[in-house]
């Protein structure tokens, strides 16, 4: 069996996928929660400052994946 | 130099083209399905959007090989009539899956037809079995395992990181998410499957003698191909889009979104390792690890029982159609194999055209004698009463 199966490259791709493929909603999910969870405005119904920066945070790496994957594809990582 | 055979290499650029068009139509499910049953997009938005980002993808890289089936048959028997009986092995297989509503791989079922055709042209030594095992069948079996556990993990973390939100916010902000990472999967299935029919229409050119054994891809097969697979992509395979987005788990936004990114992910980080798997595959997969990980979702496990025979079906299938083709290309010339794939799409279509599935009605409620499902005991009778239920997914009929 172990020569049918790369289980080296298999397992990167396992560890990683989890890494990014989870990670990543997850994180979007804390930006979601950073301005959406019930307790998240204050009683002017405004965001605090820290919810908004961390917000931004986890939105920008977000998005900052998907320029580095749009880039692997064009560089050819494929 | 002169074409040796220039009849022959126009029907199988043809046939490569048509292969082209079977496969965006296929696969527009595998990044779109989850945002078309969330309805973060609409239908046709949502195969514009994949149609503009597969031609995207189709351009955007261009490290093509003038491969077909590599380290899987014997490179030294692929002769043009075995490209062309592949072909149209992957095309009958490709509009027979779409006609029953399954998702399967547009890769295997080309390997599967050149397979077939090898067979039939210089027997079982022109297969090399180890590589068909390691390359294609057990990565049919490993990719959804892998991609089930990576977008049940997402679907269990989101669900729980965002679980006092209100519903209606989640839906909203996921949905930017879902359609940011089902694009991403588009353009990385434009990079990938565009390129194959790009190799293989330049094997056939340097085969036939039509352009240096050292060239790069001419534009025009670029431009071919990358509309070729916009326009089968535009064109929706929705029987496959309602199987995926309504046929295996009821979706939500938040699920959609884990579903995608963990898609995306292991697509790309598949390739990069170099341990290629199917993109439909893995995207089905997620799709059921985005049930598995929501407290409370049932997953029709027998509609994905299904699949997987399929899969597992896929290259014996297509074989058999690639050996047949082989046949009649022996005995009738290559005109007869046109006519032989003339024959099955008309007759397939015309099947599907019994009960139509398109932008309006994709996102009905799946019913109990839906063509893939397994059995009546696991759908909920409910969702086939006649009354508002019922008559309200009628109403809809621009698909919001």
């Amino acid at each position: 069996m172990s020569n049918y199966v790369e289980w080296d490259a298999l397992g990167q791709v396992i560890l990683v996928g989890l890494v990014v493929g989870a990670g990543l909603p997850a994180l979007f999910a804390v930006g979601v929660r950073m301005v959406a969870s019930p307790d998240a405005r204050d009683e002017r119904g405004e965001l605090p400052m820290w919810r908004k920066a961390s917000a931004g945070a986890a939105f920008g790496a977000v998005a900052l994946a998907i320029v580095a994957a749009v880039a692997a594809i064009a560089a050819g990582g494929h | 130099m002169g074409v040796t055979e220039p009849v022959l290499l126009v029907i199988v650029v043809a046939t490569a083209l048509a292969f082209d068009f079977t496969n965006g139509f296929h696969d527009t499910g595998n990044a779109m399905a989850t945002s078309i049953a969330t309805r973060a997009l609409k239908p046709k938005q949502a195969v514009i959007l994949s149609a503009v980002l597969n031609a995207a993808g189709a351009f955007l890289s261009l490290t093509v090989a003038a491969t077909i089936a590599k380290g899987i048959v014997d490179a030294g028997v692929v002769t043009l009539p075995v490209v062309l009986a592949g072909l149209v092995g992957g095309i009958v297989w490709n509009l027979v899956t779409w006609l029953l509503g399954i998702p399967s791989s547009s890769s295997h079922a080309l390997v599967g037809g050149v397979v077939g055709a090898v067979l039939a042209a210089a027997g079982t030594s022109g297969v090399l079995w180890t590589g068909l095992v390691s390359k294609v069948l057990l990565p049919a079996l490993i990719a959804p395992v892998v991609a089930i556990g990576v977008a049940a993990v997402a679907t269990r973390l989101v669900t729980m990181i965002t679980k006092d939100v209100p519903q209606v916010q989640n839906d909203r902000l996921f949905r930017w998410g879902q359609i940011g990472s089902a694009s991403l999967v588009s353009l990385a299935h434009g990079t990938n499957d565009a390129q194959k029919s790009m190799g293989i229409i330049l094997l056939a050119l340097i085969a036939a003698g039509a352009v240096p054994s050292d060239a790069s891809v001419p534009l025009w097969v670029i431009i071919a191909c990358a509309a070729a697979m916009a326009l089968g992509t535009y064109t929706g395979g929705w029987r496959v889009i309602r199987t995926l987005g309504k046929g295996l788990v009821e979706l939500e936004s938040r699920q959609g979104m884990a579903a995608e990114t963990s898609s995306a992910a292991v697509i790309m980080l598949s390739s990069h390792f170099g341990y290629s798997l199917s993109t439909t595959h893995v995207a089905t997969g997620s799709i059921l690890g985005s049930g598995v990980g929501l407290r409370g979702a049932s997953v029709r496990w027998g509609v994905a029982g299904r699949m997987a025979l399929a899969w597992l079906v896929t290259v014996p299938a297509a074989a058999a159609v690639g050996a047949a083709c082989f046949g009649v290309d022996a005995a009738l010339g290559a005109w007869g194999v046109v006519g032989l794939l003339l024959v099955a799409c008309i007759g397939i279509v015309y099947r599907a055209s019994k009960r139509p599935v398109h932008a309006g009605n994709v996102n009905e409620p799946w019913g109990a004698d839906e063509v893939v499902a397994g059995s009546v005991v696991e759908h909920d009778p409910s969702l086939l009463a006649v009354g508002p239920q019922g008559s309200s997914a009628h109403v809809d009929e621009d698909g919001r």
